[in-house]
């Protein structure tokens, strides 16, 4: 372990202190950055390399009962990629979805030193946060699933919005969760018990419940407990082409609140509903350009194998009929559903090219990369391994144009992908998949590397070739430690979890435990978390905390 | 003379051997050859804690003695010739894309898994998975020919697509489950659910069967096709009478459940 690091001449990129490639030194000490370190501190020479804080992946899927799940599903894929051991790192395997050491491994050898795991029922926090603390040098936390909770409905139906409010708090607290998360909300109800079907609008009731009412409830709870990050939203009719006037609604229940819409490249087609899909990148990224409330994460859906695991049911459901491979299906009791389908996006079929251009048109088109957030959706729109080619896709025309003649030409007439030449900076480079998402996160330390941020670090050798570059950095500080050096791992390391405590009113259990007493499979005293699953972990301040 | 391994020490626990190739071993000498690492167990040791090693690889390699807990044997080999006296274990060949492995004695479970070409001829009897996928892989064998002279067990054939599996014996439960194309010939009985689950492709069987309700009977013919296997088989050495050659066969097709166009073919008269 080194206590204090000094690293020289190396050309800094930290878009939160508008440091714009500027030569300068950056010093650390005790895991966190400071204004300087005495001549003694271990040295890194940097010259001809980008220094960046550690990138920062809002959303993924990495931990927990459906990850597993997938896990267990492609035996195959694991077979074909085994990730060895070093003296200092574990052994695992790879694919599409790695097991847990390989997960933190490779997101470290990316640069890449915090993740969020995007969708986590409440039943299955615990399982969770075994595998999050079984991911070594990343920081984690994890998004609770709460918009099919049926107690939680009940709560919004009678028009009970303060208790729902106490109530979301005691979830997070209970689950040591760090937002809300909503996927397709309000559809698990009518495609659970037999009746097979999905919510198709977001003012279509069902049970006497509208998804818009059960967003609306949790924006507003969000915003009044001034949670870092706002609810993380997957819209209705995920998937399904003429989704975009959905995607617009759900941005326009918010208001002027802020609100995060998840892989949003899924939400924005145009056409009819069962017929081809249509681009309309350039109407939502409209609405986004003029709202800063809203942030989003792109979804980016990358060539090659994917595996499709989504707490959206129905969804799975329809995606299993496409290419008649393995599935599955299932429901976790009053809170959620499941669905995990292995999926391989191919550059010759319209659909997947479409989705393919979209997310890029979303890239290209936005006027404020503050609210666009790199993500893939991981292992959804494709592994986090591809982040290095997408940003290449980003940065080098010459490439993307490259890429874009070897695929369905009918796809790519439908959307202007052709005309967008914007290339990205290394400075909005580093906006998309650092600064960006800590910040929309709400992540004070993380994501830029002024003095008192944590020493999260990469070092890049500056290359034409931006894949290359971004593929695996020189040099990767977690904390201030040296995790890797000239491309080795030198020390493992082991990541914090990152929660909130929003505080709420005791009486609230008062109104929980009658529901779970009579509904759940689990004991109420039995439910939240307690201690002995918490680890090294950090508490995100919220406004009433 | 050829490269001859004969095993020393049994190994208490199943040693990893797929460095036992035509591909591995070529153009090293005795010493080299006996430090080439294999996993015993989860330790890591050489060759030479349990072959004694002579010779030169000249195109063929020879191993000896009970290999019954030595794996991979062959795995992954591209050309050239392995000769095994003895039981060997699990995983012989698996992946083979070129070359032949000859067997003078019984393999265990996964023989040829996933094999993509070249030819293994087992003398004894096969264990379970003969010519299968690999868990979770959709396929199993695109190519190659697996000729057993014994017994086979279990799913021979699993999620075949293409290449011929040859079984002189009998056949257990499942022969061909879930077989996408290819031929398999079973000169013995096969046990239940044969066929099941497949799309195409063409199971034979001289004998009678116990077959799924998914199958349905098509008619009693000659395929003409079915003289050229037998006639080759027979100079591979089978027992393969006249009556045979020319005599008449019960198409049955399925599996209705799926495709419908596999059959089963069973020897009348």
């Amino acid at each position: 372990m080194v206590s204090a690091t000094r690293i020289v001449n190396g050309k800094v990129y930290d878009p939160i202190n508008n440091i714009d490639g500027v030569i300068r030194d950056i010093c650390i000490e005790d895991g966190r950055i400071v204004e300087s370190v005495p001549d003694s501190a271990t040295r890194i020479e940097a010259q001809g390399m980008v220094i960046m804080p550690g990138g920062v992946d809002i959303h993924c899927h990495i931990a927990g009962p459906k990850v597993n799940a997938g896990r267990k599903l492609m035996p195959e894929d694991h077979r074909k990629d085994p990730y060895p051991g070093t003296a200092v790192t574990r052994s695992g395997s790879g694919g599409i979805v790695p097991s847990t050491f390989t997960t933190g491994y490779r997101y470290a050898t990316m640069g890449y030193t915090t993740a969020m795991e995007a969708a986590v029922p409440p039943l299955s926090a615990r399982h969770t946060l075994e595998e999050l603390h079984d991911t070594p040098v990343i920081d984690k936390g994890f998004y609770v699933l709460l918009a099919n909770n049926i107690f939680l409905q009940n709560l919004i139906k009678e028009g009970r919005q303060e208790e729902f409010q106490q109530a979301v708090a005691w979830w997070m607290n209970a689950t040591r969760a760090y937002t809300p998360k909503l996927v397709n909300p309000g559809g698990d109800e009518p495609w659970k018990g037999k009746r097979n079907t999905n919510v198709h609008d977001i003012d279509e009731k069902v049970d006497g419940i509208s998804p818009r009412q059960i967003i609306e409830a949790f924006v507003i709870a969000a915003d009044k407990m001034n949670l870092p990050h706002p609810a993380h939203i997957h819209c209705n009719n995920l998937g399904h082409s003429g989704n975009y006037r959905t995607t617009l609604e759900t941005m326009r229940t918010a208001g002027d609140k802020r609100l995060h819409i998840a892989h949003i490249q899924f939400n924005c087609y145009g056409g009819e509903v069962g017929k081809q899909p249509a681009s309309k990148a350039a109407e939502i990224i409209e609405y986004i350009n003029q709202h800063p409330n809203i942030t989003c994460d792109v979804g980016q859906v990358m060539f090659g194998n994917a595996l499709s695991m989504t707490a959206d049911a129905p969804l799975a459901y329809m995606l299993r009929g496409i290419n008649k491979n393995k599935w599955v299906n299932a429901d976790t009791e009053c809170e959620s559903g499941c669905g995990i389908v292995p999926f391989t996006y191919q550059g010759h079929v319209y659909t997947h090219t479409l989705q393919w251009a979209i997310g890029l048109e979303l890239f290209l088109l936005t006027e404020n990369p503050w609210q666009v957030i790199l993500s893939t959706d991981h292992p959804n729109g494709g592994s986090f391994m591809n982040y290095p080619k997408l940003i290449r896709l980003l940065m080098d025309r010459g490439f993307r144009r490259q890429e874009i003649a070897r695929v369905n030409q009918k796809a790519i007439a439908k959307t202007m992908i052709s005309d967008l030449d914007r290339e990205y900076s290394l400075y909005e480079i580093a906006i998309i998949t650092r600064a960006g998402p800590a910040r929309a996160l709400g992540l004070k330390n993380k994501g830029h590397l002024g003095p008192g941020a944590d020493a999260d670090i990469t070092i890049h050798d500056e290359m034409e070739d931006k894949e290359m570059m971004f593929n695996a950095p020189r040099y990767v500080l977690k904390s201030g430690v040296h995790i890797i050096a000239d491309h080795e791992f030198r020390e493992d390391h082991t990541g914090r979890l990152l929660h909130i405590t929003p505080e709420y009113d005791q009486k609230i259990e008062e109104v929980i435990q009658p529901f779970f007493e009579s509904y759940y499979s689990v004991q109420f005293e039995n439910y939240p978390i307690d201690k002995s699953y918490m680890h090294d972990n950090e508490v995100i301040s919220t406004g009433s905390t | 003379m050829s490269l001859t391994l004969s095993l020393h020490t049994s190994p208490e626990v199943p040693v990893e051997a797929d460095v036992i190739s035509p591909d591995r071993l070529n153009n090293l000498n005795e010493s080299a050859l006996s430090a080439l690492p294999v996993f015993h167990g989860n330790v890591q040791a050489k060759i030479g804690d349990f072959f004694k090693v002579q010779g030169q690889y000249n195109g063929e390699i020879r191993v000896e003695g009970d290999l019954s807990k030595v794996k991979h044997i062959g795995a992954g080999m591209t050309s050239g010739r392995l000769i095994v006296n003895g039981d060997v274990g699990a995983h012989l060949g698996a992946g083979m894309q070129g070359g032949k492995i000859i067997v003078d004695g019984n393999v265990a479970d996964w023989a040829a898994s996933e094999m993509t070409g070249g030819r293994i001829i087992i003398k004894g009897n096969a264990g379970h998975m003969l010519g299968s996928s690999i868990r979770g892989s959709a396929t199993g064998i695109t190519g190659g020919e697996i000729i057993v002279h014994g017994n086979a067990r279990n799913e021979a054939g699993q999620a075949m697509r293409n290449g011929l599996i040859v079984i002189g014996g009998n056949s257990e439960d499942l022969t061909g489950v879930n077989m996408l194309s290819g031929t398999i010939i079973v000169l013995g009985k096969m046990g239940i659910r044969t066929g099941a689950g497949m799309k195409r492709g063409t199971i034979l069987s001289m004998h009678d069967a116990d077959l799924l309700s998914t199958f349905t009977y098509a008619c009693t013919y000659h395929p003409t096709y079915l003289r050229l296997y037998l006639t080759y088989i027979k100079k591979l050495g089978f027992q393969i009478d006249d009556a045979k050659l020319s005599g008449n066969y019960e198409r049955w097709a399925g599996d209705s459940i799926e495709l419908n166009r596999g059959e089963i073919l069973l020897y009348r008269n």
